[in-house]
């Protein structure tokens, strides 16, 4: 069981976000929405450990 | 004044005038359900095997029409075939193990549901759900021909009744008149709407889903066959409904369901030409006939206790889900399977009224395990909010491209059995490195055994069951006869892997509805004592 890594860990940010931005342009809110929940459960179940998801969650629900 | 509220498939208990109705006092019986649908005949039969005089009132005369129920589960087959009854509805019933999933019309993927072998019966068959109480209805027959105290009295229709500290009146209708009847125990089985729930003023709480689903019930002419399998279609291009099922019953008959929404004018919705219109979109260019249709909406819901005294709660009364998963007649025929045991050891004396209560408190868990179940599946089908129906697009979109998502496609689980994990009637579970399938707890899971299914070995009453270990071959715990089943794991495999696991010998006990009580690597004459009374509830 792990604990969610909440530390920098993505070598270049500034790349990674732009890349998220552009996974998104062009895409009307409809087809934005799909592929974030794409997204999502993608990743989610790259980490899989139900403890990690539980943290992201809970921070996630943090506003 | 006795109106049938529905047609019926089979009058198999056509009303005739009891003796009771010429007595001038009420006639008292030890048993009295309430309700001859598959749930009130299933206890019948239990008690009956037991030699416990059981009186069956229902206010119709015998099967209603149409299918209602058409998957019947594993395990819910298994009490069947312990009923005497099991065989008939394998053997008519059909066996699938493919199902495909559609979204807007492409296949997004299909699955095998590749069953484990060595078990006598399938994960499940589907069976219209006529069949499986005739056969309930003949094996009932067949009992009280042989000799059986039980009884079935059609166009009995109870209309008010009254709880008393040792015995329960009934106020009952026929279309003689009135009679009274009264009862030491009385099992309501009278459906959902439980009329005596509702008399007894108890609550029912839980969650109505604001949508309706037409079922269409067709027979297929010509040649044009679909294949034995499950389709299910989430937002079909057709049009036709916002899902929609489509699965095979015996005698050629398909059963499609369309999930129509909330707000429909149901007699609109029902009228043949109406019904067409939507299958012949569905279809296209087929001949059918149909068999059966209704429209229906669900709701999954609870008592807060199935005992109230002397009055239990089983079946749909007592518990409802929605039909995706197919655990309505399943978990029905599992609160049978538990009551029928418990009440007949305290009838005769064996055990303290107290047991009783342990009926509520395990049904009460496989009800709440059975309704969170259908509930998700329920949500999944039905998205109730925007970003729910975001996500179950986006699962469906995944799942042709990526295998990760496909246990998330969720068209209904197949119903399985709980265990009884942490409850009050479970003793140690003693055996070092035993299968988890198999714990204290958990309903015994099938295998061949010398040539044979072990399932016919085991039930109704408790046994021993050992492998590879020494044990009395009876043994009286207080008017409780315990007999011993002695088994080798050389030349079972399957026997060895599903109750040995790492252990080399193992000692089950077995209560009478085929659940474990208790396990250990030996044989101990004051452990299995220990057991047989905290499984009696004496302890
Ligand atoms: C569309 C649909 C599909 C389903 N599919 C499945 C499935 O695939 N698998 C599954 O396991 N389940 C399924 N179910 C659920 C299943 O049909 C029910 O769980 C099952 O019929 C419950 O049986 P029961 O004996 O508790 O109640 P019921 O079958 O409702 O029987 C109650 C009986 O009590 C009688 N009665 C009522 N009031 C009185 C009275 N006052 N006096 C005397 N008698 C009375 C009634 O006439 C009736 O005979 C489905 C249900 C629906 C609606």
């Amino acid at each position: 069981m792990g604990t969610l890594n909440t530390e920098p860990n993505i070598a270049r940010p500034d790349d990674f976000y732009a890349r998220l931005l552009a996974a998104h342009e062009g895409k009307s809110k409809a087809e934005s929405d799909a592929i974030n929940a794409r997204l999502v459960l993608i990743l989610s179940n790259h980490i899989g450990d139900a403890e990690v998801l539980d943290q992201a969650l809970t921070l996630a629900a943090q506003s | 004044m006795l109106q049938d509220r529905y047609k019926l498939a089979y009058k198999v208990y056509p009303y005739e005038r009891s003796a009771d109705q010429d007595k001038p006092d009420a006639v008292r019986h030890p048993v009295v359900i309430v309700g001859g649908g598959p749930i009130g005949i299933a206890t019948a039969i239990d008690l009956g095997q037991q030699g416990i005089a059981t009186l069956v009132l229902d206010d119709h005369e015998g099967i209603g029409m149409g299918s209602r129920a058409i998957c019947f589960a594993k395990r819910c087959l298994e009490v069947a075939d312990r009923y005497g009854c099991g065989e008939p509805m394998l053997h008519k019933g059909v066996v699938w193990n493919l199902g495909k999933v559609f979204h807007k019309d492409d296949k997004v993927f299909e699955f095998n549901l590749l069953p484990e072998q060595g078990h006598k019966y399938p994960a499940f068959i589907n069976l219209q759900q006529p069949y499986f109480e005739k056969y309930m209805v003949d094996r009932l027959r067949a009992l009280q021909a042989e000799g059986a105290p039980v009884e079935i009295r059609g166009k009995n229709r109870v209309d008010a009744l009254e709880v008393k500290d040792d015995h329960v009146v009934l106020d009952v209708m026929t279309p003689d008149g009135p009679y009274k009847v009264e009862a030491d125990w009385l099992i309501a089985c009278d459906g959902a709407s439980s009329p005596l729930r509702t008399m007894l003023g108890h609550e029912f709480t839980g969650k109505v889903f604001q949508d309706s689903f037409l079922i269409a019930d067709i027979k297929m002419k010509g040649d044009l066959k679909f294949p034995t399998e499950r389709w299910f279609w989430f937002e079909p291009s057709h049009g036709q409904g916002a899902s929609t099922l489509l699965h095979k019953q015996p005698d050629d008959v398909w059963r499609v369901d369309f999930q129509i929404g909330w707000d429909v004018d149901r007699k609109e919705e029902m009228k043949e030409e109406n019904i067409r219109r939507r299958l012949d979109a569905f279809l296209g260019k087929v001949d059918y006939e149909m068999v059966w249709s209704s429209i229906y909406t669900f709701q999954c819901k609870r008592m807060d206790s199935f005992r109230h005294g002397r009055v239990f709660f089983a079946g749909d009364a007592a518990h409802q889900v929605s039909p995706f998963g197919a655990r309505g007649a399943n978990s029905g025929m599992q609160d049978v399977d538990n009551l029928g045991w418990k009440l007949g050891l305290v009838i005769q004396g064996k055990a303290p009224e107290r047991l009783l209560d342990s009926y509520s408190e395990e049904r009460i868990f496989g009800a709440d395990e059975n309704i969170l179940n259908s509930t998700r599946s329920t949500d999944f089908i039905t998205p109730k909010s925007e970003i729910s129906k975001i996500f179950r697009d986006a699962v469906l979109s995944l799942a042709g491209k990526a295998t990760f998502a496909r246990p998330l496609v969720n068209s209904g689980r197949l119903s399985v059995p709980c265990v009884y994990d942490g409850l009050s009637l479970n003793g140690p579970d003693a055996l070092a490195g035993g299968p988890a399938r198999t714990r204290v707890g958990a309903p015994m899971v099938d295998a061949p055994v010398d040539g044979a299914w072990l399932l016919e070995k085991l039930g109704g009453r408790f046994q021993l069951m050992t492998i590879d270990a020494d044990a009395p071959e009876t043994l009286d715990v207080d008017g409780i006869a315990v007999t011993r089943l002695a088994l080798s794991a050389k030349g079972n495999p399957e026997l060895a892997e599903r109750y040995l696991g790492e252990a080399r010998s193992a000692v089950y006990l077995m209560r009478p509805d085929q659940h474990v009580a208790a396990r250990w690597d030996q044989f101990d004459a004051d452990a299995v004592r220990d057991a047989v009374n905290t499984a009696t509830g004496r302890t």
